[in-house]
């Protein structure tokens, strides 16, 4: 496929050459001169220096010729533009625009260009669903960072919620240290059982904190990595 | 004369024509509130300017929201920029239903488009060259 790629940076030259790659006939369009050499030097593809918000732009690009547009740049009223040229003015049968803020998205779709992305959205969400960060409500390292201790609140839908703790499969190198519950400070044992709400002092190894955060707060799996303490 | 009494406005960009609309249409009656990303734009607003003013960017919904478009009778974009001049403008006119959405655009090659999207293009191009033809007897 012949695509156009409008924008900079980093999002720019990693979607061209990954596309290029595949195989596809890529032109860049940058407005800055500077960056557009660059662009030329590490890219297998079209770099072309202008403003793609002007009709005489993208036509002076090929934009006729293209299968797909993708408009990436920083600023969403260009983005907005670039795509309502292509598709609109120019036939692109696909475009595809790069929403900074999130609420736009839907505001897009009214004003005639169905496919969106929002970075925003797509990495909080990411985030949200791989780690229960609202669960952690203190967190500090010990032992010169072998050992992590943690607040955590245990969410009213978690899988540990009515279990107890000798029951729990969390592993060897963990301690429940202590349970707030309510104004009642309990030291647990094997046969405590938690409740939703309770607020666990957690003593785990910094190398099995996310199982156990996992574990106890019920977030999916969270492979984002803690940084490493020395 | 302009005749623009009990009517509300929103005028996005406090340039050299956004300030002279603004003050022109506050003055003669009309309700004006006044978005500009640069707030210190507005020191430029007259004595005689009585609306509000918004500081931040036309393209974020958030800050239109503030200027209560769903009960602007018109909506002037006229900022630097044809692209945040066309993308708030299209808001106003698709999402907000204002009746008379004026576009200020500096490629005439974008008329079309406003067209499409039913607002009323502004070229800066084509009127400044119309009143040079004018002035030296080459057009009506």
């Amino acid at each position: 496929m012949n695509i156009t790629i409008v924008g900079g940076g980093v999002l720019a030259y990693f979607i061209s050459r990954s596309l290029g790659e595949k195989g596809h006939r890529i032109t860049v369009i940058n407005r800055d001169p500077a960056e557009c050499t660059q662009l030329a030097r590490r890219l297998k593809a079209t770099v072309v220096s202008g403003n793609a918000t002007h009709p005489a732009v993208l036509e002076d690009a090929g934009v006729r010729r293209q299968h797909a547009v993708i408009a990436i740049t920083s600023h969403d009223e260009e983005n907005l533009l670039i795509c309502q040229l292509a598709s609109g003015m120019f036939g692109v049968r696909r475009v595809l625009a790069m929403v900074n803020d999130p609420r736009s998205e839907e505001l897009f779709h009214t004003l005639g260009i169905p496919e969106t992305f929002s970075v925003t959205t797509i990495l909080s969400s990411l985030i949200e669903q791989r780690a229960s960060f609202d669960s952690i409500i203190n967190l500090f390292p010990a032992a010169n960072g072998a050992l992590e201790v943690a607040e955590v609140l245990v969410p009213d839908d978690a899988p540990c919620v009515g279990r107890t703790l000798g029951s729990l499969a969390l592993p060897a190198s963990t301690l429940i240290a202590a349970i707030l519950r309510g104004a009642d400070e309990i030291v647990p044992n094997g046969k405590t059982t938690l409740a939703a709400g309770d607020r666990m002092l957690v003593v785990t190894r910094h190398d099995s904190f996310a199982e156990v955060m996992t574990y106890l707060t019920g977030g999916v799996e969270w492979t984002v990595r803690q940084p490493t303490r020395r | 004369m302009i005749r623009a009494h009990g009517v509300y406005a929103v005028v996005v960009g406090c340039g050299r024509l956004g300030l002279y609309l603004a003050s022109a249409l506050s003055e003669s009656g009309c309700s004006v509130v006044v978005i500009d990303i640069d707030g210190s734009r507005f020191r430029e607003l007259g004595a005689g300017f009585s609306g509000f003013t918004i500081e931040g960017d036309a393209v974020e919904l958030a800050t239109l929201e503030q200027s209560k478009p769903e009960k602007a009778d018109i909506f002037i974009a006229t900022t630097g920029s044809d692209s945040v001049n066309l993308m708030a403008s299209q808001i106003a006119r698709s999402i907000y239903r204002v009746k008379k959405v004026a576009t200020r655009i500096y490629d005439p090659a974008l008329e079309p488009l406003c067209r499409r999207a039913d607002l009323l293009p502004i070229s800066t191009v084509t009127s400044a060259a119309g009143s040079v033809l004018q002035a030296l007897g080459l057009q009506e």
